[in-house]
């Protein structure tokens, strides 16, 4: 007998493919649950685990009320913010994320927004849907070349290093912050800062790849703002609690910052509508691993983490040991 | 000792404008108002040099028109199709431009499209800036992934090259087409392709590099489309001509080309309007070198060879 599953909403179609081969699922495609249903439906069905994504919250109270014959949930996504881990091991509930897996695709998409920001991406693609119409002056609306720039990293994990990557192609020069310095061969001529503060005024670029957590909560904040070049360009495709987001507008709208590229932000979907009006950034909606390879990819080591706990083997992410 | 004049046609960036001004008599266009012909011959009375644009028609009647005082055109430009070399020539005015220093603005203004158009940018920036944004979800504006796939470099010159070291930063495997095959230091590993089908077919993503003109007018037609992989991503950074575009809208249209990226235009600033109601498609005003940096040093080239023709040297940058 398979497995009985219940994903708490829309995967992508090869990951639906792959549910439908190897669990008993009453919706293998996923259907978009709220906290009270996906209760129910896995009481209902008597279910042996649960794949859900950030917007199931499980919070110490919903965590109380998962049933007991749920043996695992899996989230697809790195982020685990909206999982409370204690109580899940308190409760002795495994529960995995999807490391690695997003790391180029996140990289690309960070990148894209470094570029975008830096050659004003947003403003000339506003004059396209105008219909163009008229030439541009050679001094007129001019952006920022990324060829040969020092680009800081904040938080030099896997992303983070793909992020270098990308950048050294572009004769970018890598400034990086981490607790502990990298060993040569993963720091690749990078310069290491230990201390954030210290690292700022060397980048004319800045790009965010940490976690969020009490230690990086509101780091980039006046104060830090402040200590970066005039002119410089900020993206953040990792967290939105890394931002205080007042001082950001503030520092776009001043110039102390000459753009942004964000696909996160404090609140989500509901933006601080604010950034919708700046003409210096370029938004996305948290699509850092939206792409069909990687989401698949996603979608299958979740599925990988729920078979090896059931098969009562150990977890391939847990978070919680 | 009197400076010589200089007729700058538009109006430049600040730095270059205040090295213009610093060193010549300059007469600047501070109003960036568009030239004609008529107005050009009417600024150029007694000018030593003029520093032009892409935007300026230099035809054989204008500068067979031009006074005996002008000794130099530089235009502030790789593109010298806006002037009548023959004409230039036959007056013994040397004509320079400003090969080069475009090369990485261009280039990654090339794997901006790519990056922009495979990860559906135009339309995550549309729905956010539309507040339409209702949450996250696994499926939402799922784009093709970049890093990994097989990029074809159509034309492998300075830029071309440049963005293939770019693209390998994306672990992109790398393939082009060209007239003639590079060498080994400067391939890099790239994989050469002597004719359209080999190239097309690897060709994940296909990147157009090579210059305009005749030889090239129209080269990605609805036959060659044919011949890329089905969800293929086009990009285009470098001329307008290149591209049948009926051929590329109707792929967009069906989804054989999946994306594309495009900063220039058959009849820009005018295109074809069809492109506009496009979700797949990222649409620039041909801004490839739309950066201060590279816009100062435009303009620096293009006043070293002014410099140079007036002090009797060889330009460097002579067409």
């Amino acid at each position: 007998m398979k497995p009985r599953l219940i994903v708490s909403r829309q995967m992508p179609t090869a990951v639906g493919e792959r549910i439908r081969a190897e669990f008993d699922c009453p919706y293998p495609d996923g259907l978009d649950m709220d906290v009270p249903t996906a209760l129910q439906m896995l009481r209902e069905t008597n279910a042996d685990a649960l794949l859900l994504t950030s917007h199931l919250k499980l919070t110490a109270e919903v965590i109380a009320e998962i049933p007991s014959h749920v043996k695992i949930a899996a989230t697809c996504s790195v982020g685990f913010d909206h999982i409370d881990v204690a109580a899940a091991k308190a409760r002795g509930l495994p529960v995995t994320n999807t490391p690695e897996v997003l790391n180029e695709c996140t990289a690309d998409l960070a990148f894209m927004l470094l570029l975008n920001a830096a050659r004003r991406g947003h403003e000339y693609e506003a004059v396209m849907r105008q219909g163009w119409r008229r030439g541009m002056g050679m001094g007129e609306m001019l952006g920022i070349r990324a060829w040969g720039k020092t680009l800081g990293i904040l938080g030099l994990g896997g992303i983070g290093r793909a992020m270098a990557a990308r950048a050294r192609g572009f004769g970018m020069k890598i400034v990086y912050c981490n607790r502990t310095r990298l060993p040569p061969e993963l720091e690749l001529g990078a310069t290491w800062f230990a201390d954030f503060r210290e690292m700022l005024p060397h980048c004319d670029f800045l790009s965010l790849h940490a976690p969020s957590g009490p230690e990086t909560k509101g780091i980039i904040n006046a104060e830090t703002l402040a200590l970066m070049k005039k002119g410089a360009v900020f993206v953040n495709a990792a967290r939105g609690a890394l931002v205080d987001e007042d001082a950001l507008i503030a520092a776009l709208k001043s110039g102390q910052l000459a753009a942004a590229g964000l696909d996160v932000f404090a609140s989500e979907p509901a933006f601080d509508l604010r950034f919708a009006e700046l003409p210096n950034v370029f938004l996305t909606p948290h699509m850092g691993s939206a792409t069909t390879e990687t989401r698949n990819a996603m979608g299958y080591r979740a599925l990988d983490n729920i078979a090896a706990v059931l098969a009562g083997k150990p977890a391939i992410d847990p978070l919680w040991s | 000792m009197t400076k010589p004049v200089l007729l700058v046609t538009r109006r430049l960036p600040p730095a270059v404008e205040a090295r213009a001004e610093r060193d010549y008599d300059a007469r600047l266009n501070v109003d960036d108002t568009p030239t004609t012909p008529a107005s050009i011959l009417a600024a150029a009375a007694g000018v030593d040099a003029i520093l032009c644009c892409t935007s300026d028609k230099l035809d054989a009647a204008t500068i067979a028109a031009l006074p005996a005082s002008v000794k130099v055109i530089s235009t502030f430009s790789v593109g010298t199709d806006h002037i009548d070399l023959p004409a230039a020539k036959a007056r013994g005015i040397p004509v320079c431009n400003t090969p080069d220093v475009l090369t990485e603005a261009t280039a990654e203004l090339s794997m901006l499209l790519v990056l922009a158009a495979a990860r559906r940018a135009g339309e995550g920036e549309r729905i956010i800036r539309a507040k339409a944004w209702t949450g996250w979800a696994p499926t939402q504006l799922m784009g093709t992934q970049v890093s990994g796939k097989r990029l074809g470099i159509f034309g492998m010159g300075r830029i071309g090259q440049s963005l293939a070291r770019m693209a390998r930063g994306f672990r992109m495997e790398i393939h082009y087409r060209n007239r003639s095959r590079l060498s080994p230091e400067l391939e890099e590993g790239a994989v050469y392709h002597d004719n359209d089908a080999s190239f097309l077919a690897a060709s994940q993503v296909l990147s157009l590099n090579a210059p305009g003109g005749a030889g090239t007018l129209k080269w990605l037609n609805a036959e060659r489309i044919a011949m890329l992989p089905k969800g293929a991503v086009v990009t285009n950074a470098a001329r307008g001509t290149l591209v049948d575009d009926d051929a590329l809208i109707a792929a967009l249209r069906s989804g054989h080309v999946a994306y594309a990226g495009l900063d220039v235009f058959t009849g820009e600033p005018a295109l074809n309007p069809a492109y506009l109601t496009l979700e797949n498609a990222v649409l620039l005003p041909h801004l490839g070198s739309a950066t201060t940096e590279t816009r100062d040093a435009m303009g620096h080239l293009a006043l070293d060879g002014v410099d140079a023709v007036l002090a009797g040297r060889t330009p460097g940058n002579l067409v």
